[in-house]
């Protein structure tokens, strides 16, 4: 009898789950109704914004969410990574806790206070020193062309690093400290050095609780408003340069859809929500594959 | 929220058994005018102990959607309702004008200390983003023996729907053919360059913040956070620094249509303001609680009377006696058509939990 209470408790939560993810898909479909209907599929390629028209693409929007989060991760898997190794593979225990618990800390920071501090120290920072050099040193490549503003893609992609970077050290960390000692044990006495066992042994022992801190992160960073919004300058256009100021889908969505008026307007912001989620469950669904394919090749778990 | 509400409420219901009922009104919109409006709501509740009045101040575009949906008792916005807007409300709104506002081009330039002169075909070049550089013959013309630097200017607007993006842009067209064919007037457009803030506090905090930069906000803005504004040309001919007494100059001139739904941008007088505005209170003409009518009603004409008083020790420019008279006329012809409502419906004394 309790079982049978259990398992009907356990499966209604499970159901409510399911249900709060259909009623989600169902209620953003509804409420971009009117915009899908109009702009249809050229929605995704249009990069015109023009709220006076009524016309409006996703393009901008799609492509700064992206932008910002590849050099956000490009940014902070190696810190992250690297940093976890050190934390539990090298440093010694107190050390190790020590800034493990400053680390989750940092996790543990609201999204605006990063924003600010982007603001008052970084924005400045990347205007006056990091920007004017990127443009002398590597400013042939189309990347780094344009205004030396403080504020665009670069700048929200760095803000977007140092936040992910708690998550990916954390959840790395925890996963290398569980791979057995006699794993490492075994490497030392076949003569493997140091750095052969951690990179040869450990990592690719933990290789799944590390990529699924990667996508932990990457996952906040797609949905990022508040810091993003406070330094990537609200602009949308398209721009190779990273230099330049964008926007994202997430804080389009949080500076203009309280007071969007007219129909098609707030359609228009809610099909990009509906974007947002399609591209994070692509993405999800890319990195179930991968941590499939890297299992397969025999990864010890 | 909702949690604070149940409180309201209940603190509502307590005070109602002790001491007399409270009606609450609950308005949103402009962010502009909100300091005066708080003011307003909280010296109105010390005379009348039994109306309170909550204000949120989440925009004009929020006020409109607000007494749209009928979310709120009463809207507020820097910009009239479109013919569109008002086509999509289910009963009928009415404008009033409260107090009058300018909207002043505002500007960091490293190594400029004098106070700027804009033309306005000089701004629309700016935000159209064919001026490019301080240094540019037309800034230049309008203010001889200022030295400019020659980098870029960096433009920076609001991205949110907002009222002081109307009346800007409604200037620009009406002062730049070009900006009119371009990109139009309204409370969010598409801007041809420049970067975005978000509200007027996040706009203001750009401009301070990027050296070589140049906005636009609410003159109050400007002020409190003591940031140079320039004078604009108007269309005497005349710069002028926008204050209370030329956005009062702009309003005088104006003739006033009976629905109050009028643009005084690049306005004639010779020391009149070119970018200023009325900010107006979205009042549906039918509430369907007759008590909160009736105090929507008499506190309408409080803040045409007292109202109008306070207004000016909060550097917002008070109306001209003619529109006040005429809104009174709207106000009487309003009450009169609610009051025979309320008869029909008898009317308790004592509403408990009014929301």
């Amino acid at each position: 009898m309790g079982d049978r209470i259990a398992r009907l408790t356990a499966l209604f939560f499970a159901c409510v789950l399911v249900a709060i993810v259909i009623l989600l898909v169902y209620e953003l479909l509804w409420r971009s109704e009117p915009a899908r209907a109009k702009f249809g599929w050229k929605f995704l390629t249009s990069s015109e914004w023009n709220p006076v028209n009524e016309d409006f693409g996703a393009l901008p929007f799609l492509y700064g969410t992206v932008v910002t989060s590849v050099v956000a991760m490009l940014l902070s898997i190696p810190l992250g990574v690297g940093a976890a190794i050190f934390l539990a593979e090298l440093a010694p225990p107190n050390v190790s806790n020590g800034l493990t618990f400053v680390i989750e800390l940092l996790a543990a920071i609201p999204s605006v206070i990063y924003g600010l501090l982007a603001i008052f120290t970084l924005v400045p920072l990347m205007r006056q020193y990091i920007e004017p050099f990127l443009k002398e040193t590597l400013g042939f490549l189309p990347f780094f062309q344009g205004p030396a503003a403080g504020v665009g893609y670069l700048t929200a992609g760095l803000v977007l690093a140092i936040m992910t970077v708690p998550f990916i050290i954390s959840v790395s960390r925890e996963s290398l400290l569980a791979v057995p000692r006699e794993q490492r044990e075994a490497a030392l006495a076949l003569g493997a050095t140091r750095w052969e066992t951690t990179w040869q042994i450990v990592v690719p022992y933990a290789k799944l609780g590390i990529l699924g801190s990667i996508f932990l992160g990457l996952a906040r960073a797609l949905g990022e408003t508040m810091a993003v919004t406070m330094v990537i300058g609200n602009v949308p256009a398209v721009h190779a340069s990273l230099l330049w100021p964008g926007y994202t889908i997430a804080a389009v969505i949080a500076n203009e859809f309280a007071e969007a008026g007219g129909k098609i307007y707030p359609s228009a912001l809610v099909e990009l929500g509906l974007v947002l989620f399609g591209l994070t469950i692509v993405i999800n669904g890319v990195a179930r594959m991968m941590i499939v394919a890297t299992t397969k090749k025999g990864s010890g778990r | 929220m909702t949690k604070r509400v149940m409180t309201c409420g209940m603190m509502a219901a307590a005070a109602v058994s002790i001491a007399v009922a409270q009606v609450k009104i609950n308005a949103c919109g402009a962010t502009f005018p909100e300091p005066v409006y708080e003011k307003w709501f909280s010296d109105y509740h010390k005379a009348h102990n039994d109306v309170q009045i909550n204000y949120t101040a989440n925009g004009s575009g929020g006020g409109v959607k607000g007494v749209t949906d009928g979310t709120v008792d009463f809207g507020a916005s820097d910009m009239p309702m479109t013919d569109q807007e008002l086509g999509a409300v289910k009963g009928k709104i009415l404008h009033f004008p409260t107090v009058l506002g300018a909207v002043v081009p505002m500007y960091n330039v490293p190594g400029v200390t004098q106070e700027l002169k804009f033309s306005g075909p000089t701004l629309a070049g700016i935000f159209l983003g064919t001026i490019k550089k301080w240094n540019d013959k037309a800034i230049a013309a309008d203010n001889p023996g200022v030295k400019f630097p020659s980098d870029d200017i960096m433009v920076v607007h609001r991205t949110d729907s907002s009222g002081t993006t109307f009346i800007f842009t409604d200037y620009l067209s009406k002062v730049s053919p070009e900006w009119k064919s371009k990109v139009g007037a309204a409370k969010a457009v598409s801007w041809p360059t420049g970067l975005g803030g978000n509200q007027s506090a996040g706009v203001t905090g750009l401009v301070k913040q990027t050296p070589d930069s140049i906005s636009y906000v609410e003159l109050i803005y400007a002020i409190q956070n003591k940031i140079g504004y320039g004078l604009v040309k108007n269309k005497s001919g005349e710069f002028v620094k926008a204050s209370m007494d030329t956005v009062s100059e702009a309003a005088a001139g104006v003739k006033m249509p009976d629905d109050f739904r009028v643009s005084i941008t690049d306005a004639a007088g010779k020391n009149a303001y070119p970018i200023s505005s009325f900010t107006w209170m979205l009042i549906p003409s039918h509430i369907p609680d007759a008590n909160k009518s009736k105090q929507i009603h008499a506190f309408l004409a409080w803040m045409l009377a007292d109202g109008q008083k306070i207004a000016p020790s909060l550097d917002f420019a008070p109306l001209p006696k003619a529109v006040v008279e005429k809104e009174q006329k709207q106000l009487t012809s309003l009450a009169s058509l609610a009051g025979s409502a309320a008869h029909a419906a008898v009317t308790p004394p004592i509403k408990k939990g009014a929301r």
